[in-house]
């Protein structure tokens, strides 16, 4: 755990510096000054433990912890902040729920606070205030969080993942842009392997690359695990073409993408064996700060996903809410701090330590700096209006997200791919698996 | 006259006294393995998940299990890899044990070596061959070729049979030194004088191993190969960190299947169920130890029957 102190904010704020941004004193006159002003007087004498997944961006850890730093001097509220890995977070959220102890805010993936609606405090007042003052949330966020007209938790941010890609790879195979529509893609992928420049995207047990890419399959040819009423209706016509078209996606690859997870396309790419894949903006970050991959991290670009033949995006993006427990002993004081994470002197400089990683869900910070800071990340603003919620069409909660966990989506086209099963074997496998989930 | 005070009689009284001593190892018991046993299979007969408790469903959980074709691709899987791995380990692990027994120069060396792939914590072993096997990285396909054996890499794991040929290496490297220690441990009882007197008598080197070696070692081969199919059975480490189950759950074992359905996707009750699937393969794979054990009445000081 970590006790945050002036010290720290300072340390942090040393590192945030060269950005420009507010920082270090500064930083802790606005959060003093927002402290007295708030809608939310943390109580006195509040310590507030809270979750976080493991952050994969040093500099977006500096700048949380400075957050914290400064809320932490300005309203005398103790913090102890800890990390889980990403898998780890639901089942430690879940302890606390049951429990009714040892966590006051967790801040996890996906539907997070739907799986246990009754132990949430309800966070109608902090979404009421953010969506006012910056510009309303996005569709998806708001889904994700919302039961009803209840604001279950905050929706912090998305992670989006978008097409990486080789520049000099599409210009030898004769595409002056990235391709806007699935048959171009297709086209595109296969004149990539015919110059032996390969695409690949993991087909494996990969639960954010593999589930994004193939979702997106899914529902640009207007298919759906479940509909508005939940009923199942994976078994269609629909998703018989999306298994065709991710078929002979498949075999424009490079050989091995059903064993790939969520690091195997990082690895190839910067090895210089894979040209185009999905992913987060870490591929790039990396490469950017490796001065041995200079040409490369110059050559690599961003795009936005093809449209399919539905003709809106089909895109699914990593959801990251926040939640307080209504166990905590300090209700205010949680409210006060998700509502100062979110606040603009702090939300638009660790969007900027994050370098992309993080999107926001508050529309007004669509003209953040960091979107302008390098024209590479730009794409990557999108990533919150034009995801769909995790359940597609269907309602967002548990058995969405157990959907997902469960990989039914990816075994369906991996076992179609592979060959492994036909087309009605894969979708009947898949939709008993639904009603295995949904029942 | 007065009964005795509990004192008394625990300073006094033989069996009551055992009984006191008894305790501390039947808590043991009772807390850490009977009661975790009996609450895993509960869960199994309710629809509990992670972050809410369930309610008891009867056999529901077992029900949905009996028409789930992963399920059962995950039973045979767990079947295939554990009868292969567990022939191929005792077969090189008792080749490896007559070899050590034998002598030979750097034999204290060339035994603790074999110790090797047993003392490197498994899911560092599992990481090193996900990198071995890896489909693009793969130190075997690089070597292959540049040999100019081949033109493309192999799909190791990328590919349902080589995965399971990869998982199953990767168990055979783990636990062969497990057998091949214990029966060496086991080789060692034998009396030298045993084999004298039969090389006087004309034995053949193979009719030592048949008639003398084979039998006095056949306790000893019950226990570990007892322990390496259990092992080998609810083995979880080398497959999630090598495969995840996958490719298109051609690695899936029962273990992983439980882990996966249990807390990542939060279904307790699903995971539970086939958790508890397991044990009566493993109750099977001990009945048939301990019933070959029994069976044996030379441990009683009797011939074989």
């Amino acid at each position: 755990m970590k006790d945050f102190t002036r010290r720290t904010l300072l340390q942090g704020g040393t590192a945030l510096a060269a950005t420009g941004m507010l920082t270090g004193p500064a930083l802790f006159d606005f959060a003093k000054a927002w402290a007295q002003s708030a809608p939310w007087k943390a109580e006195p004498g509040a310590k507030l433990t809270v979750m976080r997944w493991k952050r994969f961006v040093p500099a977006e850890d500096d700048a949380f912890n400075a957050m914290v730093a400064a809320f932490k001097a300005a309203t005398g509220t103790e913090m102890n902040v800890f990390s889980e890995s990403f898998e780890d977070v639901q089942p430690k959220a879940s302890v606390a729920a049951n429990t009714g102890s040892g966590l006051d805010l967790a801040w996890g993936l996906h539907t997070l606070p739907q799986l246990f609606p009754t132990k949430v405090l309800k966070m109608n007042d902090v979404a009421d205030y953010l969506g006012g003052k910056y510009g309303g949330w996005t569709d998806a966020a708001a889904k994700t969080c919302k039961l009803g007209n209840d604001w279950l938790g905050i929706p912090v941010a998305t992670n989006g993942g978008y097409l990486t890609y080789r520049k000099s790879a599409l210009d030898k195979a004769g595409f002056k842009e990235f391709p806007k529509d699935f048959p171009s893609f297709l086209e595109m992928c296969k004149a990539l392997k015919a110059n032996n420049t390969p695409a690949g995207f993991a087909l494996g047990h990969a639960s954010g690359d593999g589930n994004a890419w193939l979702h997106w399959v899914l529902w640009g040819h207007g298919a759906y695990t479940v509909d508005q009423n939940d009923k199942i209706v994976i078994n269609s016509p629909e998703t018989a073409k999306a298994l065709e078209y991710c078929k002979a996606l498949y075999d424009s690859f490079i050989p091995g993408t059903a064993s790939w997870n969520d690091s195997s396309n990082n690895k190839a790419f910067l090895a210089g064996e894979l040209y185009c894949t999905a992913n987060g903006i870490s591929i790039y970050v990396a490469a950017k700060t490796d001065a041995s991959k200079k040409e490369l991290a110059e050559d690599t670009y961003h795009a936005l996903w093809p449209v399919g033949p539905v003709g809106k995006p089909t895109e699914l993006q990593l959801a990251l809410p926040i939640l307080a427990f209504n166990f905590t002993k300090y209700p205010n004081a949680a409210k006060a701090f998700v509502a100062f994470m979110l606040e603009k002197e702090n939300y638009e400089k660790w969007l900027s330590g994050a370098q992309g990683y993080l999107t926001q869900t508050l529309n007004a910070y669509e003209s953040a700096p960091i979107w302008k800071a390098d024209p590479k990340n730009e794409v990557f603003s999108q990533a919150s209006k034009r995801t769909l919620p995790a359940a597609g069409i269907g309602t967002v909660g548990e058995k969405a997200a157990t959907a997902i966990a469960d990989f039914i989506v990816v075994d369906m086209f991996a076992n179609y791919c592979t060959g492994a099963k036909d087309a009605k074997g894969a979708m009947a496998e898949a939709e008993r698996q639904l009603k295995r989930i949904y029942r | 006259m007065s009964e005795a005070s509990a004192w008394t009689q625990l300073k006094h009284n033989r069996n009551w006294l055992g009984f006191w001593f008894m305790v501390p190892a039947m808590a043991f018991l009772i807390f850490f393995l009977a009661y975790p046993l009996g609450l895993g299979i509960w869960l199994s007969f309710t629809d509990t998940r992670i972050g809410r408790v369930g309610q008891f469903v009867a056999t529901e959980n077992y029900e949905w299990l009996w028409d789930d074709s992963i399920f059962w691709l995950s039973v045979f899987n767990t079947l295939l890899y554990t009868f292969v791995a567990s022939a191929l380990k005792f077969a090189i692990g008792l080749y490896l044990a007559l070899l050590l027994n034998e002598h030979m120069p750097f034999k204290a060396m060339l035994r603790a070596m074999v110790l090797i792939p047993f003392i490197v914590p498994t899911v560092l072993s599992a990481l090193a061959f996900w990198w071995i096997f890896d489909s693009q990285f793969s130190i075997i396909s690089w070597s292959l070729k540049h040999l100019g054996i081949i033109n493309q890499n192999i799909n190791f794991l990328g590919d349902t049979t080589w995965a399971r040929i990869c998982v199953i290496f990767a168990n055979i490297w783990r636990g062969v030194p497990f057998v091949a220690i214990t029966l060496l441990a086991g080789l060692q009882t034998v009396s030298p004088s045993l084999y004298e007197a039969a090389t006087l008598d004309g034995a053949t080197r193979w009719q030592n191993f048949r008639f003398i070696t084979y039998p006095l070692l056949t306790p000893i081969i019950a226990v570990v190969m007892t322990f390496s199919v259990l092992f080998t059975f609810t083995d979880f480490q080398l497959i999630w960190a090598m495969t995840r189950g996958g490719p298109v759950n051609a690695t899936h074992l029962m273990a992983t299947l439980s882990y996966q359905r249990a807390i990542i996707a939060g279904q307790l009750g699903e995971g539970a169920a086939i958790s508890s699937a397991m044990i009566p393969f493993l109750l099977a794979a001990i009945m048939v130890s301990w019933f070959g054990l029994q069976r044996r009445k030379w441990q009683q000081g009797e011939s074989n029957d």
